[in-house]
């Protein structure tokens, strides 16, 4: 979570011919869509999202898309309660 | 949606088609803006009955609502014209002053800085018994759901349009990162998928009535609170900070709680549509809360820092009602009452 402005997000220009995807530490790779996925099992999965969150943790359980189950498990205090999505 | 009148479309002025019907006051105040509105008059009421208003009572929380409605969709029979009428507006900006002054208030503790307010709702709790929607998704029934259903729905069938407000107010990054998730909130340029649509669908699913505005005389002023927060920042440019702190709360905490919302969905038979609408938000709002982290708050922080504050408010803001909300309605089913102020006609 960015409290400064985010230098590496800012200076760097996204070259015409290249498909910038970014790598978020512990949290789903960001490509803008549309974007197909081969599978292990060679079925494609497919999504027209403006952007799209591929899971890297392997822990989603709508793999290939990130549904936040890389998030890190706390013994903290209960939820602040569910916000409307 | 509510069909126009055969009355209506015959006589009706400019701004007066067919809209959600006018709801009766719960006190001095919201009786003053309901008569006002019906009757095209200036509103009535003593200074003093604001002053003495509780913020978070029924009374204040019902006027704002309705004095905030006059910029969505308005009222049947009620003149468009008096969305921008100057006494009405007076009486609104009485009414926010002490909403807001309550919220800074019980916020004074509250984290100042954006990494410091976030950091909690990054984190998935191990235990979650407390939480509305693990109880809703492990043990919920589904008159529950119907109850949680039609008391979201004075939010959902708008969903989005709150938000859009603060788009005249950004620029840049934090400006295309906002139009483009709220170009996916309005279905990416095809109407069928707007989720405003989608939700009305789960309502049609759980045998609710569909309809805009039908269930605002049952919705508590906990549950209000909630929309009223969203209009308050959307429609103030010098809040722009803490709508987008609000917006980013809302999007960072939606994606689990909508997986156990669809789980409770699906549990209880509500229908594929009920389970659709969370399952695509668990996708949707995964995708939302990196945007809306990286680009809309790093983009405003970028180009006003001074805002920091601002979006750490909003956010605590959104937690504070939200929680608020969860305890009226937690509290209410462990009594055995209905959480909405007049239980829904049996299913």
């Amino acid at each position: 979570m960015p409290s400064a402005p985010d230098p590496a997000r800012r200076q760097v220009p996204v070259t015409a011919d290249a498909r910038r995807v970014t790598v978020e530490p512990q949290g789903p790779v960001l490509v803008e869509g549309p974007v197909e996925v081969v599978l292990d099992d060679g079925t494609v999965a497919r999504s027209d999202r403006f952007v799209v969150a591929l899971c890297t943790c392997r822990r989603s359980r709508t793999y290939p898309w990130c549904d936040t189950s890389h998030r890190r498990r706390a013994r903290t205090a209960p939820p602040p309660e569910d916000r409307n999505p | 949606m509510t069909p126009p009148s055969p009355t209506n479309t015959a006589t009706a002025t400019a701004g007066t088609a067919a809209g959600p019907r006018l709801v009766e006051g719960r006190g001095d105040l919201s009786a003053a803006v309901s008569r006002a509105l019906r009757s095209g008059t200036p509103p009535v009421y003593a200074p003093a009955a604001v002053l003495k208003a509780d913020p978070w009572g029924e009374d204040l929380q019902l006027a704002l609502h309705l004095l905030y409605e006059l910029h969505y969709r308005g009222f049947d029979g009620v003149d468009g014209e008096r969305e921008w009428d100057p006494d009405l507006l007076r009486l609104r900006q009485a009414l926010e002053a002490r909403f807001l002054h309550a919220l800074r208030t019980e916020l004074s503790d509250a984290p100042r800085s954006v990494d410091e307010a976030f950091a909690p709702l990054l984190v998935e709790p191990v235990d979650l018994s407390d939480s509305l929607s693990h109880h809703l998704a492990t043990e919920g029934e589904l008159w529950q759901l119907r109850e949680y259903a039609a008391l979201r729905s004075l939010y959902h069938l708008k969903e989005a349009d709150p938000h859009v407000w603060v788009i005249p107010r950004l620029t840049g990054r934090a400006k295309a990162a906002m139009v483009a998730i709220e170009y996916d909130e309005f279905g990416a340029g095809r109407a069928d998928r707007i989720h405003a649509g989608l939700f009305a669908e789960l309502m049609n699913d759980l045998g609710l009535d569909p309809a805009y505005g039908r269930y605002l005389d049952q919705a508590p002023a906990a549950l209000l609170a909630t929309v009223n927060l969203m209009s308050l920042f959307g429609l103030h440019r010098a809040l722009r900070g803490a709508l987008v702190g609000h917006f980013a709360c809302v999007e960072v905490t939606s994606s689990p709680g909508s997986r156990r919302l669809a789980r409770a969905m699906r549990r209880c038979g509500a229908g594929p549509a009920a389970e659709h609408f969370y399952a695509e938000h668990v996708e949707a709002d995964a995708v939302h809360e990196q945007v809306v982290r990286h680009e809309v708050i790093g983009g405003l922080l970028a180009d006003e820092p001074d805002l920091e504050g601002d979006i750490a408010f909003g956010c605590a803001a959104t937690i504070l009602v939200e929680d608020r909300l969860a305890a009226h309605i937690s509290g209410a089913w462990e009594r055995g009452s209905s959480a909405l102020r007049t239980a829904l006609p049996e299913h």
